[in-house]
């Protein structure tokens, strides 16, 4: 380059030399490439979220307007559509799959909110109790995490077996050894099916409840603790007090992502029960997979996928809006 | 992003991804492809994928093995083989007809013939492909009508042939002074009660008469058609409209739920049981007297286990014949070659060369299953007592499950209504013919029309 371009002098300038119609200098085309160079680093995990979620759930969403079954399956672009037939269908309360809807709604609200909160208390309890120094603290940790670092599949193969009604390890317990029963109930049957999901999901999903907390309660400085309890303050008012106020944001997080994770739950009934439920265990998602994989309707499953993504959009929203009020940011 | 708006976004994006079941795919249907020279194939791979037909995964793979190593020198033809269990075949057919991937041979239950070919995703077995594997004359008449619906060509080739018998354990008949196997339903009762029994005298049935898998689905409706076609009903009318409710149809699966419920000869824990593969062990271990299966010898041969009978599955009465006659529906495995595949011509020599005469001798002797090509029927490999039994109910007490499209739903759902009602029955509650009409009416409630 032999020719220099003289470098305005403020940013009026280089909005007069722009409108002039003079071409970029070299400060506006730096500072196009600011501009651009986040997005460019962004795009390709943009362009994978468009590829692995926006677009399936679009389809996901189409489907549920089509008569999708093994007939057009192959070529289900052709599907016949429908309207709203499958949403109908799926939401009429006195036919077999919208009463099936409802009660698998209720009950996964059930299952969702016992398994939060379980895997919560549990989580806070364990994270309170580790992050004070004490001899076998970093044993308890690693231990604490093993369900999570466990491949699902194995461990709720595992408890499958365990919850066997002849042969299991639980049943064995509870009637041979400790004689508390009389008969061997059924665990993986009838009503105690759905104690079944709630615990091999807590198992599964405390560990993660417990990390995320812990990690929360090594930000709040020794010193809050310390000049509480030189004023008085109880263990409990502390924890009140101090601790659950300034994990706040931790814990709206933490919450949103464990409900989202467990309303969806898929693989704990599934590996235990395989593909289809015992009615008093059956959840949304594992209905949507009956109906979708089971009985070749995939139209319906395309429905009641939409209509779990509302249930969980609205409530998400709600969730967020009461938990954060508007103009609050997220470390004040 | 420190405003809370932004992560009310985010957190709504997060939920719309996390939440949505999405079904993908793309399709497409391609031509029947022809005969061709072995010469022209080599160099070609395709891949294979079997069911699980030995008494384990390694077996087949090891009998399959064999028989892909002799297709390959014979043909220059690669075959990459994948053998699939059985509860994850169904699953991966679907994923691979809707999203136009999938294997260029595959094995199917010969029961889910028709719901397949009406997916458009097989060839056809016509024209130069029927003729690749040497005619329709080849097949014996009952296999070949599981391929496809009547007056369609097929898209599927029957591979090996199966029925239903009842299997039992010799020794514990032999204690119990127990000299013939039951051949009506009311002798097949009274035998299973006297085999029901307290053997170590601390008050608990230890030792049942029959096993059973009451979650496992297919099973479920193989016996609602068998039971009910006994009993003089049909699950379908027929121009192919479900009929689940007719009195056959509930006095059969009352029969068979009966076995758990009123009779009393079927331990409750079965309930639970939700494979096939969990009822041999119970007779080889003595907890069980009697179980139908289709092709339980190899499984006992696996275990060295020798103290075993098989009869036919029995009647309502021991001379019935025609629809009252079904002892079995004609079940068995079929291949399928996809429209998909690049390498059709491949595909359709390694279908001709597995259903070749000598291959059809060699695979169905080691999975103890019927050949499905008339020529090896006579082999001396199928003269044994299990083999001989096998074949008088294939070809004279078999019929066909209803050979309609919604076939593959009719098994799922009757399955489960079945499943749950053996559940309720487990756990003390007393099921009537009215509750089996009420889950079955509920079941065909959830057909797709017509």
């Amino acid at each position: 380059m032999t020719t220099h371009a003289t470098a305005p002098t403020s940013a009026t300038e280089v909005i007069t030399t722009g409108r002039r119609g003079r071409g970029p200098t070299p400060a506006t085309g730096r500072r196009r490439r600011r501009t651009l160079f986040p997005y460019a680093l962004i795009a390709p995990a943009g362009v994978m979220e468009l590829l692995i979620h926006i677009i399936p759930m679009l389809l996901g969403v189409w489907i549920a307007f089509l008569s999708l079954t093994q007939l057009s399956i192959a070529n289900w672009v052709a599907a016949p559509f429908v309207g709203l037939q499958n949403f109908i269908t799926s939401l009429d309360p006195a036919g077999p799959i919208g009463s099936q809807f409802y009660g698998a709604l209720l009950r996964t609200i059930f299952y969702t909110v016992v398994v939060v909160g379980i895997a919560w208390s549990l989580g806070i309890f364990a994270a309170v109790l580790l992050n004070s120094k004490f001899r076998g603290n970093g044993v308890l940790r690693t231990l604490f995490l093993v369900p999570y670092a466990l491949p699902g599949f194995v461990t709720t193969i595992a408890w499958a077996f365990i919850f066997n009604q002849r042969d299991g390890m639980l049943n064995r317990l509870l009637v041979d050894d400790l004689g508390l029963l009389t008969e061997r109930p059924f665990w993986l049957l009838g009503g105690n099916s759905l104690i079944v999901v709630i615990v091999v999901t807590v198992w599964q999903f405390w560990p993660f409840a417990f990390l995320m907390l812990l990690a929360a309660l090594q930000s709040i400085p020794d010193e809050v603790y310390e000049a509480a309890s030189l004023d008085g303050a109880s263990l409990w008012k502390q924890f009140t007090g101090i601790t659950l106020p300034m994990i706040r944001h931790a814990n709206v997080v933490l919450l949103l992502m464990l409900s989202l994770w467990v309303f969806n739950q898929f693989d704990v009934p599934y590996l235990l029960f395989g593909p289809a439920s015992p009615e008093e265990a059956t959840l949304i998602s594992p209905l949507i997979y009956q109906q979708s994989f089971n009985n070749w309707n995939f139209g319906v499953g395309g429905a009641l996928s939409v209509l779990l993504l509302v249930v969980l959009l609205i409530a998400s929203a709600f969730y967020i809006r009461l938990v954060m009020p508007k103009g609050q940011t997220i470390d004040d | 992003m420190k405003k809370s708006r932004n992560i009310r976004w985010a957190a709504l994006a997060a939920t719309a991804a996390v939440s949505t079941a999405a079904l993908t795919g793309c399709g497409g249907t391609g031509g029947t492809g022809g005969s061709a020279d072995p010469a022209e194939l080599e160099g070609q791979t395709i891949t294979y994928w079997a069911s699980n037909q030995g008494s384990s995964i390694s077996m087949d793979e090891e009998v399959l093995g064999e028989s892909i190593d002799r297709f390959t020198e014979a043909t220059g033809v690669e075959v990459e083989l994948e053998v699939i269990p059985w509860p994850d075949l169904y699953n991966r057919i679907l994923a691979a007809v809707s999203s136009g991937e999938g294997p260029d041979v595959l094995n199917i239950g010969n029961t889910w013939a028709v719901s397949l070919q009406s997916s458009g995703a097989f060839i056809p077995w016509e024209g130069d492909a029927l003729e690749a594997i040497g005619g329709q004359e080849r097949f014996v008449e009952t296999s070949w009508a599981t391929g496809g619906a009547e007056g369609q060509a097929p898209t599927s080739v029957p591979l090996y042939g199966l029925a239903y018998s009842l299997y039992y354990n010799t020794a514990m008949f032999e204690e119990a002074g127990i000299e013939e196997p039951p051949a009506t339903w009311d002798e097949f009762i009274e035998t299973a009660k006297q085999l029901t029994k307290d053997t170590d005298g601390d008050g608990e049935i230890d030792q049942w008469g029959f096993t059973l898998a009451g979650q496992r689905v297919s099973n479920n409706a193989h016996q609602a058609f068998v039971r009910g076609m006994q009993n003089g009903g049909e699950l379908y009318t027929e121009d192919g409209q479900p009929d689940f409710t007719n009195d056959g149809v509930v006095a059969g699966v009352t029969q068979w739920l009966d076995l758990m419920d009123e009779n009393g000869v079927v331990d409750p824990s079965n309930a639970e049981f939700t494979d096939g593969s969990q009822l041999p062990p119970e007779l080889i271990d003595g907890r069980a007297a009697m179980m139908f299966d289709q092709a339980a010898g190899k499984t006992f041969a696996a275990a060295e286990f020798e103290d075993f009978g098989v009869a036919p599955i029995p009647m309502n009465s021991a001379d019935a014949t025609g629809k009252e006659g079904t002892q079995s529906h004609v079940a068995g495995i079929n291949v399928s070659v996809f429209a998909n595949s690049d390498a059709k011509d491949a595909a359709i020599a390694f279908v001709g060369h597995l259903t070749s005469d000598e291959e059809q001798k060699t695979l169905n002797a080691a999975y103890t299953s019927l050949p499905v090509v008339t020529s090896a029927m006579d082999d001396p490999a199928f003269d044994t007592p299990e083999m001989a039994a096998k074949k008088v109910t294939y070809a004279e007490h078999s019929q066909p499950m209803p050979l309609f499209p919604s076939e593959g739903q009719m098994e799922t759902l009757v399955g489960e209504a079945i499943a749950g009602l053996f559940a309720d029955i487990a756990q003390g509650e007393e099921v009537n013919e009215e509750d089996v009409r009420a889950a079955l009416e509920d079941a065909q409630a959830q057909m797709p029309a017509s």
